[in-house]
């Protein structure tokens, strides 16, 4: 009884993205969070051809308020976000807030309350100096782990490490991700770190915590993103190219991460699973055409395709060295240039990627289009203690 | 990114000029401090790590033996049964060599940290903890066997720090 009444509320509404808009990505911009808020709002909105009365709800994603030193930072960055005598509401789960603030917007237009929703990431990792890192070593354990000294660069190290050793991998097929996605980002005008970079690049570049070297790692950065929802009827009146929020799924795991086999993101499988049930898909390799996983670190693409159930566990670097995942290929991965190429601005970097399947589904991506007519994507971000994944299936 | 996008707002700063005053900045540097009460579970635990002991915690419906120890079980959430003492050895379930200190600056002599799944707790229970005594770090492997360091028991204040380090208990 109880699943029936459940499955008829699910997607009462069918919510599609309507604009999008984003920043430059950079090491240090002059804007402020709320000005780079702003300016990608003002972005998604002109694309849409709206104003900002034509907006029923506001949804603000940020990271961790260490970053800025700025407590309570959805309200610092209400006035920027658009949110004036607005309902709104910020939402923060790490890593995992770009992709999951476009899902909290869903929920608000899907319900039936609202029929406008801006969602609008923002970032600046500039603030905290001498780095940005320092910051980070605020969300461990105060008891078990601060005491060690802890670094944010070691979970990630200790992560991929176990992946490695799990599926046997080495370094060179990790490091071909990271060539990748650098030199799709060249194609990218708002891209931090486009580059023409080789293997033996990577695996000389400064060890930082091995397995874990420099060219594995994104940039720390500035930059904000939005996206506009609108329920079915209202899309269809401001667009005749809407792209549907067919499919949202979210994810936590606990938090005693040294209690958990770290070489596979079960949390991201089920809430790949829940997005794909909702939007019908079977056999996600197939019926997925283009994909942007969550990409930090070179590993966390191939992590995260595994976890999308985009191949089987430990497949996708065989993908990645048969250039399945090329702009070209037959399921290309990250043709925005990624974290890896953008740049990492945190929540911001997670809604880019849906901002790049809008345009890449619209046939908008100029450079960075994919060949292959693309339907269907799906977009992932990741976070919290290597334990949140925020996934979304948008369809054209 | 569109297409149809001419600009993309934002301008860049270098970080040199950020440094040597050239562009205006606003400092400020938080004076909070902080003291954790450490807990029903990890009072235990720190209290037992004194004794140079280790402590878990067993949930009797999934059968788990829990370190850290809880009073809960996450899974099954209910209360925890009891307590029960696990070995000071384990097995290196996935480690890092770090040139990197806690603020990102550069060490010369890495240190290495791993999640050491202890004996005597279930299955892929870990910790995380420093490993030392190695002649090369290269030397270091998952699957290699560990036991903890401890200090001397007057040093001991009941702290995860009464583990000095994990050292390797096979021939390297």
């Amino acid at each position: 009884m109880l699943s029936e009444v459940k499955s008829e509320m699910l997607g009462k509404k069918r919510v599609a993205i309507v604009g999008a808009g984003v920043t430059l990505f950079r090491r240090n911009l002059k804007e402020t969070g709320k000005e780079l808020s702003y300016e990608a709002s003002r972005m998604a909105l002109d694309a849409a051809g709206l104003e900002l009365r034509n907006i029923r709800s506001v949804v603000m994603g940020s990271a961790p308020d260490a970053f800025d030193g700025v407590h309570m930072k959805g309200e610092y960055l209400a006035d920027g976000a658009g949110a004036y005598h607005k309902p709104y509401t910020r939402v923060f789960v790490g890593g995992g807030t770009g992709v999951f603030a476009p899902l909290a917007g869903w929920w608000h237009v899907a319900s039936g309350q609202f029929d406008t929703c801006l969602v609008v990431c923002e970032e600046k990792m500039s603030s905290c100096y001498p780095h940005p890192q320092f910051a980070f070593t605020t969300i461990f354990d105060p008891i078990l782990e601060r005491p060690l000294g802890m670094n944010l660069i070691w979970i990630f190290a200790l992560e991929m490490n176990r992946y490695m050793h799990k599926h046997n991998l080495k370094k060179e097929q990790i490091a071909l991700v990271s060539v990748k996605n650098k030199r799709n980002a060249l194609d990218n005008p708002i891209a931090q770190l486009g580059a023409k970079i080789t293997v033996e690049d990577v695996l000389n570049s400064e060890i930082m915590a091995w397995p874990v070297q420099r060219l594995d790692v994104s940039p720390t950065s500035d930059g904000a993103a939005a996206v506009l929802l609108a329920s079915e009827d209202v899309a269809k009146e401001i667009t005749d190219n809407p792209v549907w929020i067919d499919g949202v799924g979210w994810c936590i795991d606990s938090t005693y991460w040294t209690n958990r086999d770290l070489y596979y993101p079960d949390y991201v499988e089920y809430a790949a699973r829940m997005a794909y049930k909702m939007a019908g898909i079977k056999n996600p390799p197939k019926e997925i055409d283009v994909a942007e996983p969550y990409d930090p670190f070179d590993y966390k693409e191939l992590h995260h395709m595994e976890g999308l159930l985009l191949c089987k566990k430990g497949e996708a670097p065989k993908l990645t060295a048969e250039g399945v995942t090329q702009r070209d290929g037959d399921l290309p991965t990250c043709p925005s240039g990624g974290l890896l190429g953008c740049g990492n601005p945190i929540a911001a970097a997670g809604l880019m990627k849906v901002c790049e399947l809008f345009w890449q589904l619209r046939g908008e991506a100029g450079k960075r289009q994919v060949p292959n007519d693309p339907r269907t994507g799906v977009a992932q971000a990741w976070g919290d203690l290597m334990q949140y994944g925020s996934v979304i299936v948008l369809r054209r | 990114m569109s297409a149809k996008i001419k600009h993309y707002p934002g301008e860049a700063l270098e970080t040199k000029d950020i440094k040597e005053g050239k562009v205006p900045t606003e400092k400020f540097r938080p004076k909070a401090k902080f003291a954790w009460s450490t807990g029903v579970a990890m009072s235990r635990f720190l209290d037992e790590l004194k004794n140079g002991k280790i402590i878990a915690t067993t949930c009797n419906k999934c059968r788990r033996i829990m370190v850290p120890p809880r009073i809960y079980c996450e899974k099954c959430y209910e209360p925890t049964d009891g307590w029960t003492y696990i070995k000071d050895t384990g097995v290196i379930n996935t480690f890092s060599v770090s040139f990197l200190a806690a603020d990102a600056t550069r060490l010369k002599e890495p240190i290495i940290v791993a999640i050491v799944n202890l004996h005597g707790a279930s299955e892929g229970m870990g910790i995380i903890h420093r490993i030392e005594e190695v002649s090369d770090w290269k030397k270091v492997k998952i699957g290699m066997k560990v036991k903890a360091i401890w200090k001397p028991p007057k040093e001991r204040t009941g702290a995860i720090t009464d583990i000095k380090y994990f050292k390797p208990l096979e021939e390297e």
